[in-house]
């Protein structure tokens, strides 16, 4: 298949305030990562607060401008668009985002939110917008969207306007989009109704997602691919049935051992990484995940081990491997 | 640790061993009848409704439900400590046999901390940002004994961080320069350094990330053991519950509508409820499990209604279901039909029955 979206040596640097005359701090929020999604895939990318998993959503959209590296959209490299190339670039490549409730404003009725892409991108004539956005209510689920579109977003229950936010997103028939922990704030019944709104709508718009989440249970309901990041890097890449039943990098093995199991009768010890994620703005040199890790050996500290192919489409920077 | 703070009041009965069975079949914590009403503007919010439970010594009891069923309402209810303007209006709360409901604001205190410890979902606005670790364990300790010596609280504070698998030089560092992690655990550790009986944990692994979740569930594990504690777990997350519970009261609409072993719910929810939560969720090990949604949310819990409160959403519904509300019965359900006893069934489990608030399993009474 095509590849739609290609991430190309991302990087990206903040600088944090310092006090006078101290050295300059930066954060390494994501350092040199590259990944291309197929047309009509959903590739995961998996990790800890902190791993910069949602900076390299937002890289992708240009909502923040990287450091260096390059993003292209169907072979087009979107780093160097202008404003008005770029606002033409949004209507095919939406974001949703964890909070649905801080995504609204609160002084937007439903119909005024999802029918304001369509003004700003100036789609269709006044008078057909709001058949267009009834239309998509519909779709997700917000019925009956007569009555729905006009309520205020503190009317609306946390499922309804996420399903609201999803609306908007695909209002402008978007070919891929930025989920970014879009059920990590939901309760149980409405993550489900959720997740399989998203695959309903990936099948009825022909879409591609690239979903953001810490619930590696959820990536694998999800996703085609799953990488998982550490630290601003990606450690592991592989196909679904590879990372979930093949895992390499010691990481990766750590964040499939603490996921919760519901079935009691699965009580196990699950040997996990010591400590927490470290800063990035002083990561651990060579291999980040070194000082956790229990196989950690001495060139573990001294350099960056490459992303190596362990199996065909299956990546590992591991020194092991 | 030397049990130097003994607890006060209560006839508690005989030492629970060494804990490594869970439940003991002795009840530590009775609730009877609870209910809990919220005044606001437009009615009445009846967020618990004559709800019963029962906690043995010794086992943990997790408490599942959506967010707005009751469940951090009911733990806080067990301090007495429910938000403004939220009211016990009718109900006990036995602890050891002791209405903590009738208790002054004096007595109270001996209960919240030396029998019964909280602790709450977010760590951080928990401790004071301006105190030193070493500083909350004083006044915590100080709190309950003002003459107990600074030397002797700094020993069993360091003891206590060991246990918790934190560094001594920690004790005199600040909230800000602890992890998510550290900070959560040093939140039990002001907890169990009072050497409560019951511990209630209310979502206290909300706020932090996967790999120190399941490591907080270990440790948790642990100290239950080491401290012979019973622990109420409040959570949303099943996948938790069912690591660490016994058992388990599902909660719906201010209710308890299915009680039983973890091994029970999880493997034989007998409530629609239950059975719905169960299949919403993802289990990593099975292969791409079909997740069944849950229509609908919960009710509002301001209009009284005379339905079983889960009737709009549920899949079983009858005609009965429209005109009354289940009550909490023991399963009518022959023994047979239950999953055998594997070996984390406790042995509360044998004490009490498990038990459905569902017209499809009151058949035979």
């Amino acid at each position: 298949m095509a590849t739609l979206v290609k991430a190309e040596r991302l990087v990206k640097e903040f600088r944090v305030k310092s006090a006078i005359l101290s050295p300059k701090k930066i954060v390494h929020a994501v350092d040199d990562v590259s990944f291309e999604i197929a047309e009509g895939e959903v590739l995961g990318l998996a990790g800890e607060s902190g791993s910069g998993k949602s900076t390299t959503g937002r890289l992708l959209l240009r909502l923040i401008e990287p450091t260096s590296g390059r993003v292209e959209y169907r072979g087009t490299d979107v780093t160097a668009f202008g404003s008005e190339e770029l606002r033409r670039l949004r209507q095919k490549i939406q974001i949703v985002f964890q909070d649905p409730v801080s995504s609204l404003s609160p002084r937007m009725s439903v119909g005024q939110a999802i029918g304001h892409p369509l003004e700003i991108h100036r789609l269709g004539a006044k008078e057909s917008r709001k058949e267009t956005v009834l239309s998509i209510m519909e779709k997700v689920g917000l019925s009956p969207a007569e009555y729905i579109y006009r309520k205020y977003p503190h009317q609306l229950s946390g499922g309804q306007s996420q399903r609201v936010v999803l609306a908007r997103a695909l209002v402008t028939r978007p070919d891929f989009v930025v989920a970014d922990e879009p059920i990590a704030m939901a309760d149980v019944s409405v993550r489900a109704l959720i997740l399989r709104l998203m695959q309903d709508l990936k099948a009825e718009f022909g879409l591609t997602y690239l979903f953001i989440t810490h619930d590696l249970a959820t990536a694998k309901y999800l996703c085609d691919r799953v990488a998982i990041m550490y630290l601003g890097r990606i450690v592991e890449l592989a196909s679904r049935d590879e990372l979930f039943s093949k895992p390499h990098h010691p990481y990766a093995k750590a964040l499939l051992a603490a996921v919760p199991i519901p079935d009691p009768r699965v009580r196990k010890p699950k040997n996990l990484p010591t400590g927490e994620i470290p800063s990035a703005i002083d990561p651990p040199g060579g291999c980040h995940f070194h000082p956790r890790c229990p196989h950690a050996m001495k060139v573990c500290s001294e350099g960056r081990p490459p992303l190596r192919e362990v199996a065909p489409g299956h990546v590992s920077a591991c020194y092991l491997d | 640790m030397p049990a130097t703070m003994t607890a006060t009041g209560g006839s508690a009965g005989p030492p629970s061993g060494d804990g490594a069975v869970a439940g003991t079949g002795e009840v530590l914590l009775g609730v009877r009848n609870l209910s809990i009403h919220y005044p606001i503007a437009i009615g009445t919010v009846r967020a618990v409704t004559d709800l019963s439970l029962d906690v043995y010594r010794g086992e943990v009891l997790g408490v599942v439900g959506e967010s707005g069923c009751g469940k951090s309402t009911l733990g806080l209810s067990i301090l007495n400590l429910q938000k403004s303007p939220g009211r016990i209006v009718s109900g006990e709360i036995l602890v050891n046999g002791h209405d903590i409901l009738a208790l002054g604001p004096e007595d109270i205190r001996a209960v919240r901390g030396p029998k019964i410890g909280m602790i709450f979902q977010n760590p951080l606005t928990s401790l004071d940002p301006l105190m030193s670790i070493k500083d909350h364990f004083i006044e915590t300790m100080r709190a309950h004994d003002p003459k107990i010596r600074k030397g002797q609280i700094i020993a069993r504070a360091e003891a206590m961080l060991e246990d918790l698998g934190i560094e001594k030089r920690r004790l005199s560092e600040y909230p800000f320069q602890l992890s998510g992690g550290m900070r959560q655990r040093i939140m039990i550790g002001l907890t169990l350094i009072l050497d409560p009986e019951l511990l209630l944990a209310d979502e206290p692994t909300t706020a932090l990330d996967v790999i120190v979740e399941a490591g907080f569930t270990e440790l948790l594990a642990k100290l239950k053991r080491k401290y012979n504690l019973t622990v109420v777990l409040v959570s949303h997350n099943l996948g938790l519950v069912a690591e660490i519970a016994d058992r388990i009261a599902v909660m719906y609409a201010g209710r308890i509508v299915e009680l039983a072993t973890a091994l029970e719910i999880f493997q034989d929810p007998r409530h629609p409820y239950t059975r719905g939560l169960m299949d919403c969720v993802p289990n990593i090990l099975l292969d791409r499990k079909e997740l069944v949604a849950m229509p609908g949310s919960p009710p509002d819990l301001v209009n009284e209604s005379p339905c079983c409160p889960f009737a709009p959403r549920c899949p079983k519904v009858f005609a009965r279901c429209l005109a009354e509300t289940p009550r909490l019965l023991a399963d009518a359900a022959p023994a047979g039909a239950a999953p055998a006893a594997a070996a984390s069934a406790p042995a509360a489990s044998a004490a009490a029955p498990r038990a459905v608030a569902c017209f499809l399993h009151e058949r035979t009474n």
